[in-house]
């Protein structure tokens, strides 16, 4: 019997890669550069004193620094002391985690939490919640395929970079509907509402709920009962990508008034909640995905399938930025402190915003700049064109992406003065 | 360009459109049938948005993980004597979890340095953790040969290495088939059906002897048309614990070879199978000495007990630098639209752990004290039918069972006693005593455990009173 494996197997020893190996990388390609992740890298290499990065998608403090919020530490030491073990967490993540998220998006009064017919199952931050939305609407939700064949989800003009492959990935094409108004830096509310009534009934759209990635330019409430209701007549799906509650105005209840809206209109929607950016936990991957389903019953199954989609993935979640979550929305006072903290930080980035218009008046800007303190949230659109973006980043060292998004983070109250002045410059007082 | 008027308070134009009456045009037309004809929801008018049909009523109940599920199950058990045998998840002699002191050490570092944030990780994870996994895997003299050429990505412990591998494999494979053993850990057909990748199954365990088909598994693979790719557990095999010998490796790599066929290892287990990381990740080095391209998954969940930080790593042997570094763009490429970038916890106690000599010092001893645990109990031989009653998972064994267990084991403490008269005094009287405690005391919460050793018959190992609570192995705990 041995002879024969051996005789199979083969008796030659030699080392060195077999021929054919050799087009199995040849055929691999560079991908793409992460076009942030570049200005961040020609940010590093310059030498200059006085060069500031507006590429950053993270918050800094007014010395430019990370800032770990103080109720994350006060809920790590208590980790820590509690001798908590590592062992797996249920697939969808721990129960008590899933009810905390639930109730902070939808309100602890929804009338859709407390018939227990949302299901929420912590995801990888935001983006991994949008990943197994993405592959759960793939496998389950039932709208018309577009012309390639595929279902097709529907994304504003512009949006996250992220959300594209994301979804195509997931196996789905992407297209856009209008949103962005670049003549006034501003939501383009007609060709919005115009594109969600022509595209095919029952599509699938995904809206930002507030602070919209990369323009900063959301709807208003009018403007959302709006676009609930042509969302309603037209039978669309609706996915609500919410990454910034507390972070866009200070307040979460009013951050999460697109999302409840929807649902008090009796739309079952999908939402991804991220807690990267309104806990400063980033790295920590700590987010949830939720349905709005039917029935409780319902709900049940819904999650049922959600696990079968995620076993596959990655088995369980990341258990450490559930625990620190938990530990602060399980707690009065920590949630106090934290929703003290999320508004400091919201409110920095709005007088960010408010310093950096006045400026450009005083040094002599004609540009109307009103939309930097109209737009809300981490990212401003501020209307720069490429050439003028180069210039500042040759002439100014001031650094950010080509289509003239500012990182509000990125500005403190030490370079306020000398990016108004080098913003005025490129835009020759314009 | 200037920007004109505020757009902060947009007038609703006229042209938004409310709902109403007239459902004239054929999609509206659609969104009415589709509510009419889920039929649980009755229909009060054309105008009833608040009763929309549910996108999700077709949604079937799915079945329940049968690894992770058994937990739930064994959770919600009430019996007072349940076992569970399910979930691979290292346990102490107390059946409890184990945190190791040099995991805590680097979780004290982390909360006290001061040196910390949470700010994003690359896409492809904390550099320090990958080279330290990596140089974990393939020993400091292999990886420093070959560094250039080999891609290391952080990834969601062991399922997230194989998900970005399959991900991968289906991108840049399309044609090939992967080929996995039969038996394996189910997870991996999920993996590769999600990921797209068509798998077929290889002959591996011979079922008679409980040990390995390597003429089978030869055949099958053999059979398999070049260039297939080949899901290989590199150690400690899930679930059946039987891996190839060293010669059984080298002929395995011979045919792989001849073959062209691409190996993908699952290395779970390295250091928690033997207690010696070398001896571990002996197939995985042998394959990268010989010289071929293949990929290597790691978990930290057992050997450092991490299990539900997610931590691990896919690390891909390319053929020089220029490849390596496009294949490390197109692993981020899949990364950033999986999660963006992995979480940082378990990768700074990994690689606070590794970069410190003391505490490596600590793990390792820590990892071979766990492989040792584990290795006893398979030691303890047990004969075949008080092995088949005590490794029983059944939770609801009545208590008649139970009692005429115990009566068979008293009986069997009996014939011993006056078999092998060579023992102790003491131990006799102690046996004596064990022999006639009634069933129906408090201790028939315990059940009676005599190991006897297969190879010297019957002569008694150990024997003592266990709690029937005790999650066991498969071996009596004595």
């Amino acid at each position: 019997m041995l002879q024969n494996v051996c005789k199979i197997a083969g008796r030659a020893r030699s080392s060195g890669v077999p021929a054919r190996f050799a087009s199995v990388w040849a055929k691999v390609e560079k991908g793409p550069e992460d076009p942030i992740l570049g200005v961040t890298v020609a940010f590093n290499k310059d030498t200059h004193a006085d060069k500031i990065n507006l590429g950053v998608g993270a918050y800094r403090d007014d010395n430019n620094k990370p800032f770990v919020l103080d109720c994350v530490r006060k809920a790590e030491q208590k980790i820590f002391e509690a001798k908590v073990d590592h062992e797996y967490t249920p697939i969808g993540g721990s129960a008590a985690f899933n009810k905390l998220a639930q109730s902070l998006v939808f309100g602890e009064e929804s009338a859709a939490v407390k018939a227990k017919r949302i299901v929420t199952v912590q995801a990888i931050s935001g983006t991994g919640a949008l990943r197994v939305g993405a592959d759960f609407m793939k496998r389950f939700v039932d709208v018309p395929l577009g012309p390639n064949g595929k279902k097709v989800v529907y994304v504003p003009q512009p949006t996250w970079g992220n959300h594209i492959p994301i979804y195509q990935d997931a196996g789905m094409d992407v297209k856009f509907y209008k949103y962005y108004n670049d003549k006034t830096c501003g939501l383009d509310f007609e060709g919005m509402a115009n594109d969600l009534k022509t595209i095919p009934s029952q599509s699938i759209v995904l809206l930002h709920a507030c602070a919209h990635n990369p323009t900063g330019v959301d709807p208003s409430p009018e403007q959302w009962k709006a676009i609930s209701a042509i969302c309603k007549e037209k039978g669309h799906f609706l996915f609500v990508d919410l990454a910034y509650q507390g972070f866009a105005s200070g307040d979460p209840e009013r951050d999460a008034l697109a999302v409840r809206l929807l649902v008090q209109d009796g739309h079952n929607i999908g939402v991804s909640q991220s807690f990267a950016k309104n806990f400063g936990l980033y790295g920590e991957r700590i987010g949830a995905l939720s349905f709005v389903t039917a029935s409780a019953e319902e709900a049940e199954r819904v999650e049922s399938q959600l696990k079968i989609l995620i076993r596959p993935m990655y088995s369980n979640p990341p258990v450490y930025g559930a625990r620190v979550v938990s530990e602060i929305l399980a707690s009065k006072e920590l949630t106090s402190l934290w929703r003290t903290e999320v508004k400091v930080m919201a409110d920095r980035i709005i007088d960010m915003r408010s310093s950096l218009r006045s400026l450009l008046k005083e040094f002599g800007s004609k540009r109307d700049w009103s939309h930097i303190t109209n737009q809300i949230g981490m990212f401003c659109y501020s209307g720069m064109k490429p050439e003028e973006v180069d210039a500042l980043a040759r002439d100014h060292h001031v650094y950010l992406t080509r289509n003239g998004r500012i990182s509000v983070a990125g500005i403190t109250s030490k370079n306020v003065k000398h990016l108004a002045k080098s913003m005025v410059d490129v835009t020759k007082g314009l | 360009m200037g920007c004109g008027a505020s757009s902060a308070s947009h007038n609703v134009s006229s042209s938004m459109s409310k709902p109403t009456g007239t459902a004239s045009s054929s999609a509206e037309q659609k969104v009415v049938r589709r509510i009419i004809s889920a039929a649980l929801i009755p229909v009060e008018s054309e105008n009833s948005f608040t009763n929309m049909a549910s996108w999700f009523d077709k949604v079937p109940e799915a079945p329940v993980d049968p690894i992770l599920g058994l937990n739930a199950a064994f959770k919600a058990d009430p019996a007072a004597h349940k076992l569970n045998l399910g979930v691979g998840a290292y346990r102490t002699e107390d059946g409890k979890p184990w945190v190791l002191s040099s995991v805590k050490r680097a979780e004290e570092i982390i909360l006290n340095s001061g040196k910390y944030n949470k700010e994003y990780l690359p896409i492809d994870g904390l550099p320090e953790f990958n080279v330290a996994s990596a140089r974990l895997m393939f020993g400091e003299q292999l990886y420093e040969a070959n560094a250039a050429r080999i891609v290391t990505v952080q990834s969601l412990s062991g399922t997230g290495g194989l998900k970005i591998a399959a991900d991968f494999i289906h991108k840049f494979m399309p044609h090939a088939t992967v080929y996995i053993s039969d038996p394996t850990w189910a997870n991996h057909k999920s993996i590769m059906s999600l990921a797209g990748v068509p798998w077929k199954a290889y002959r591996y365990i011979d079922r008679a002897t409980n040990g390995l088909d390597f003429g089978g598994m030869v055949a099958d693979l053999d059979a398999a048309p070049d260039g297939s790719v080949v899901l290989l557990h590199s150690c400690a095999h899930n679930p059946t614990g039987v891996d190839p010998s060293t010669d059984q490796w080298a002929t395995l790599a011979d045919l792989v070879h001849r073959k062209g066929h691409f190996v993908l290892f699952d290395n779970a287990y390295q250091g928690f199978a033997s207690g010696d990381l070398d001896r571990d990740a002996y197939s995985v080095r042998l394959f990268l000495q010989r010289g071929f391209q293949f990929i290597v998954t790691q978990s930290f969940a057992k050997n450092f007990g991490l299990y539900a930080e997610r931590i691990g790593a896919c690390n891909v042997i390319t053929g020089n630098e220029r490849e390596a570094n496009c294949v490390r763009s197109q692993l981020k490429l899949i990364s950033r639209a999986t999660f963006s970038n992995p979480p940082i916890h378990g990768a700074l106690i990994v690689s606070i752990v590794l970069s410190n000599a003391e505490l490596t010092a600590l793990w390792k001893s820590e990892l071979k004290s766990m492989a040792d645990r584990i290795i006893r109990m398979r030691q303890v031989g047990c004969p075949p039918n008080l092995a088949l009653v005590s490794a029983s998972s059944s939770p609801s064994s009545s208590s008649s069972s139970h009692h005429l267990l115990l009566f068979l084991l008293r009986l069997v403490a009996l014939l011993v006693l006056f078999l092998r008269p060579d023992r102790p005094g003491s131990a006799n009287m102690l046996l004596l005593l064990l022999c006639v405690v009634p069933a129906w005391t408090s201790l028939s919460e315990c059940r009676l455990c005599i190991a006897l050793d297969a190879s010297r018959s019957c002569s008694i190992v150990s024997y003592g009173w266990v709690p029937v609570d005790r999650a066991a192995t498969d071996s009596i705990v004595c």
